[in-house]
């Protein structure tokens, strides 16, 4: 048939669906119509929609469509339905892909169209996955990990070899983490087992969208491609305003408990209100004290990924049924579907980055003509910044969501011993394909093959392990993994999320008499969800905190679970403030210091901030935008150096640790640091301002990109910091086992710690191919030490120094965190020493 | 060289390394207790593919021992080998290094619930205690055994100042008894506050000895955190 002779194309919308929509009262809109028509041509599109834009059902329609042709086209009719798989979604969420799947039964089952649509999580029974694989349905909602598990079988080319659509959901949340590293390589692996595929990818709107679209086609060897690129109507413009501070706003802190009745009058003025906040513990303390203000009794909830499962699901549930007045939640509700008619969203806290925000209102108010509301509470007065940076960046419909990601070498490893499970793989066939992924588009051939070496015999300089390989070639070159227990181990251990180990809490009734050792506890009492076990270390027996809304004491450990009881006090002893999983965002740090720096600006800040901005302007100094102000002062005894680098909290606590070894290096006897999201202080007894001030100690030397060279590695060694980052690494690649609940924490005395892993390895073999993944994530992830290279080259030859009698304004908020933060320095020897002259204390006393 | 402490046990004065070993100037004997020795190996049988170092990382500190104190008879308390076939996946390399060690000085393996036989081309003699004046050495503590220094339980204290905790390894001590801490580069550790030690020191009067940098801090055990 040439071109002439061919028939008009057929409406992108058949007959069926037409009237399916006419029904319902709705058009169909446009981007829904671009995406079908962009498919029919077997293109594969990012689209880009804010929340409540129909983009869902966008995604679906084009598989709705075709299936519906294929099977109600009469020469299909009555053929039995032996297509094989069409489709598969993908969602970050195992309960996103659950819902998701029941909403597609309504148009289905309203059009009468007889597609199988079926779901595939963790929580799916093993005859029904079983029977998946060899009868798979139409469409397959799903996990990256357990995509990940189907692409490592055997039977993986006859699964998805009728595949012809890949929809992903909320692949602006997917790609920012391993998860999208891992999601990209099962991508690539679709991409050559289903030659005649098309993805689409659904995104909340992002900074850059065409960097985002290589994510969803196979890249080239040279150059790049990208997915055709649909981008919705954005709807209303939201509405965000800032809540006035009252006099007392304070100088430090992340409570905003000044906040806390005005925010319980929102609630009650409005039909539901979302209450975000930036950690787990923050969400308790606030949760806590709206149930004291509310003598309405409210309906209002708490959500957060703590809890238990059990509970969160209640609490969705609830919502969705119109049943509460607020939630108060953590990023846990960042993600998801529509919770409900929620008419208000309240972000307390700093905003920490604008797109971040944005999807966060967006929740607030689901239909497009109107606008989504959202108030933001700073918590303190540099939020009180931030925030008036965010609300500028919202109007300006500015985006900071981070660029894509280089892939992990970690979650690489996972992947070959993966294929490796699945058909066997030849080197160069499974490099190709991986470089076909748009994170690993860069991939050496050397780092590929380090990766296979260290899944075979551990990529050890020394030979030792040939004898134990994991996987090994066979006589045609093929990798096979060389024992079923190597495949049945990478089957438990798959996924890149590796939770902090966690404990279960258990509610108990408090022992009598408090002290000692006498009584037993009542054991069985009810889980009320699991906390870090590092966050257990830190307590002792009698400390009380908050969580799943209550006072709680702790009790014991007893074997891997927290025995908490039921507490009459009234403030908690243990604030558990953790710095919070996001940093500050570089766009809205540069827009704060361009507040800061334009005095102009300053006649939209709330009365206290003005007076802190003006009277910091004549003691000390404003930094201009690009500078870096660095104050020093005595008090108490003790000098101190101030800077303020607004790089968040990650990159000051490196800066912090660098700078102390310099300081000390210097004679300066450093004591010790604490950072906050925009400052650095450093403590010592050393006269900093003087040395400074008689040229003897340089200021660009002392913040001198080169730190990042021997300090950074001397500090890496023993940074606690980086062992955690190792070991995440050390899962991943599947050197050690996760821990599964259940086994007994006495039994470490026999396994193998990563700390000590860490240590001999990084002695023995500083190039290893781990230690590489693991700097890799702490340049980015907890250590940030990206930023802080950034930021040193953007302050060279801008560094300038005031040296003052007393503490500045500006300075207030982050002396304030002395005693509120962990305080570090060379601490561990120090807490050593203390713990020791106390014993001695004892015995001469 | 590293300042060391005095430990007394039983009315003998030991000489504790910061390093996790204890010198006995009269007898002129260094004791050393877990060396877990081919652990790494010992998981990469089970295809856990962990680094094949740590044989040579934890011989290479004993032997600075060994060059520091130059004792005259040099005893591992048990637990020496990961396991039974420890000794045969030794590297040609450790096993020398193991050789020149024990040149010239006598060297008692005690024997450990991790390696209960004597082995072949490790060298020395094999005890299953070693009774020398007031003090017996074992690998695992006995109840109620005075003068007794053992292994087994690789104690780790934990202390908490200044916003966090610190957890290292550490001599369990009182008057009369001694636990040592663990010397192998992978052997993991037990609290001292973990139940395990209420059979060895019945009440918390004892002292944890806790390895520093360059000295050990002395906690009284009541002092340290459970885990």
């Amino acid at each position: 048939m040439t071109a002439l002779e061919r028939p008009a194309d057929p409406p992108l919308l058949p007959e069926t669906f037409t009237r399916w929509f006419a029904q319902r009262g709705w058009t169909p809109r446009a981007h829904q119509l671009e995406l079908l028509s962009r498919a029919r041509d077997g293109r594969s599109v990012l689209l880009i929609a804010p929340t409540g834009g129909g983009k869902t059902l966008a995604g679906f329609l084009p598989s709705l469509v075709e299936l519906s042709s294929l099977y109600l086209s009469p020469q299909k009719r009555g053929e039995g339905k032996k297509t094989g798989l069409h489709t598969l979604y993908i969602s970050p969420l195992k309960a996103l892909a659950v819902d998701i799947a029941r909403n597609l039964e309504t148009p289905v089952a309203e059009m009468g169209l007889p597609v199988r649509i079926e779901t595939r999580t963790g929580d799916t029974p093993t005859s029904k996955r079983q029977r998946q694989r060899r009868d798979p349905p139409d469409i397959l909602l799903t996990t990256p990990e357990q995509l990940a598990l189907l692409l490592a079988s055997a039977d993986a080319p006859y699964l998805f070899g009728t595949l012809k659509r890949v929809i992903l959901d909320e692949l602006h949340a997917l790609v920012t983490s391993k998860r999208g590293d891992l999601l990209s390589l099962g991508l690539a692996r679709l991409f050559r087992l289903a030659p005649g595929l098309a993805t689409v990818g659904l995104s909340a709107t992002v900074a850059e969208p065409e960097d985002l679209s290589r994510f969803l086609v196979p890249q080239p060897e040279h150059g790049e491609a990208r997915a055709d690129l649909v981008i919705a109507d954005g709807g209303a413009e939201p509405r965000v305003t800032m809540m006035e501070p009252g006099e007392h706003l304070p100088w430090a802190g992340h409570s905003a408990r000044h906040a806390f009745p005005q925010i319980y009058e929102l609630i009650k003025q409005h039909k539901m209100t979302l209450v975000f906040v930036n950690t787990r513990s923050q969400a308790e303390m606030i949760f806590h004290a709206l149930w004291h203000l509310n003598e309405d009794t409210l309906a209002i909830a708490l959500h957060h990924g703590s809890l238990d499962v059990e509970q969160r699901r209640k609490v969705e549930t609830a919502m969705a049924g119109g049943k509460l007045r607020a939630v108060v939640c953590t990023s846990s509700l960042d993600l998801g579907i529509d919770w409900g008619d929620i008419d208000l969203v309240v972000n307390v806290g700093a905003p920490k980055g604008a797109s971040r925000l944005l999807q966060r209102i967006g929740r607030a108010n689901h239909r497009l003509d109107e606008p989504s509301r959202g108030i933001l509470v700073p918590a303190n007065r540099f939020e009180v910044l931030e925030c008036r940076a965010a609300i500028g960046a919202v109007a300006d419909r500015a985006q900071d969501t981070p660029p894509l990601r280089i892939g992990a070498l970690d979650v690489l490893a996972q992947h070959v011993l993966g294929a490796a499970c699945g058909e066997a793989f030849l080197s160069d066939e499974l490099y190709r394909e991986v470089r076909t992924a748009a994170p690993y588009n860069g991939l050496t051939r050397t780092d590929f093959d380090a990766t296979v070496d260290f899944v075979a015999t551990g990529g050890y300089a020394l030979k030792a392990y040939e004898r134990f390989a994991k996987i090994r070639q066979n006589k045609d070159g093929r990798w096979r993994v060389s024992h079923p227990m190597v495949a049945q181990r990478y089957r438990m251990n798959v996924g890149t999320i590796v939770e902090a180990d966690m404990l279960k809490v258990r509610l108990v009734r408090s022992r009598s008499g408090g002290a000692g050792r006498t009584g037993p506890i009542a054991r069985g009492g009810r889980v009320l969800g699991e906390v870090e076990e590092y966050f257990v270390e830190m307590l002792t027996p009698g400390d009380t905190f908050v969580f799943a809304g209550e006072i709680l004491k702790y009790e014991a450990l007893v074997e891997n679970e927290v025995y908490v009881s039921r507490s009459t006090a009234t403030d908690p002893k243990v604030p558990s403030y953790e710095g919070g999983k996001f940093p500050l965002s570089t766009y809205l740090a540069d827009r704060v210091r361009g507040i800061m720096a334009e005095p102009k600006q300053w006649s939209v800040l709330p009365e206290p901030v003005r007076q802190w901005l003006e009277i910091q302007q004549l003691r000390s100094r404003v930094p201009a935008r690009h500078e870096l102000l660095v104050e020093t002062f005595p008090r108490a005894g003790k000098h101190y150096l101030v800077c303020y680098p607004f790089e968040g909290r990650l990159a000051h606590v490196t800066l912090g640790m660098l700078l102390t070894r310099r300081l000390e290096r210097a004679g300066l006897k450093p004591l010790g640091f604490v950072a906050n999201e925009y400052a650095l202080a450093v403590w010592g007894l050393g006269d900093i301002g003087l040395r400074i001030s008689r040229r003897e100690l340089s200021l660009p030397a002392l913040f001198d990109q080169d730190m990042l060279g021997d300090d950074l590695e001397a500090w890496l060694l023993e940074s606690s910091l980086m062992k955690r980052t190792f070991r995440t690494c050390a899962i991943i690649a599947g050197l050690i086992e996760r821990r599964f609940p259940g086994e007994e924490k006495s039994r470490r005395q026999v396994t193998i710690s990563t700390d000590l892993i860490y240590d001999v390895l990084r002695k023995h073999q500083p190039d290893h191919v781990l230690l590489r993944a693991a700097r890799a994530d702490a340049a980015t992830g907890l250590l940030d030490i990206k930023r802080l290279g950034e930021m040193l080259s953007r302050v060279r030859g801008r560094i300038i120094h005031k040296s003052l009698e007393c503490v500045s304004p500006l300075a207030v908020p982050v002396m304030l965190e002395i005693g509120r933060e962990a305080v570090f320095g060379e601490a561990s020897e120090t807490i050593m020493a203390e713990a020791a002259d106390d014993l001695i204390r004892e015995a001469m006393e | 060289m590293a300042p060391a402490a005095t430990l007394t046990v039983a009315g003998v004065d030991f000489v504790a390394d910061p390093a996790g070993a204890i010198y006995w100037p009269e007898q002129g004997l260094l004791a050393v207790a877990d060396l877990h020795l081919e652990k790494g190996s010992s998981f990469a049988e089970r295809r856990v593919l962990l680094p094949p170092y740590d044989t040579a990382a934890t011989l290479a500190r004993l032997a600075q021992l060994v060059a520091r104190y130059t004792p005259r008879t040099v005893t591992a308390l048990g637990d020496s080998f990961h396991d039974r076939r420890g000794p045969s996946r030794l590297e040609d390399g450790d096993r020398a290094s193991l050789t020149a060690m024990q040149h010239g000085r006598d060297w008692i393996w005690i024997t450990g619930n991790h390696d209960p036989d004597p082995a072949e081309g490790i060298g020395g003699e094999f005890m299953d205690v070693l009774k020398l004046g007031a003090i017996t050495f074992r690998h695992q503590p006995e109840s109620g055994a005075g003068g007794e220094i053992a292994g087994h339980l690789h104690p780790v204290a934990r202390v908490a100042g200044r916003g966090r905790a610190v957890s290292r390894r550490c001599f369990a001590r009182d008057e009369t008894r001694m636990v040592m801490p663990a010397f192998g580069s992978y052997a993991g550790g037990l609290n001292v506050r973990n139940r395990a030690f209420a059979s060895v020191f019945e009440t918390l009067d004892f002292t944890a000895h806790m390895l520093g940098e360059r000295r050990i801090y002395a906690v009284a055990a009541r002092q340290c955190l459970p885990d």
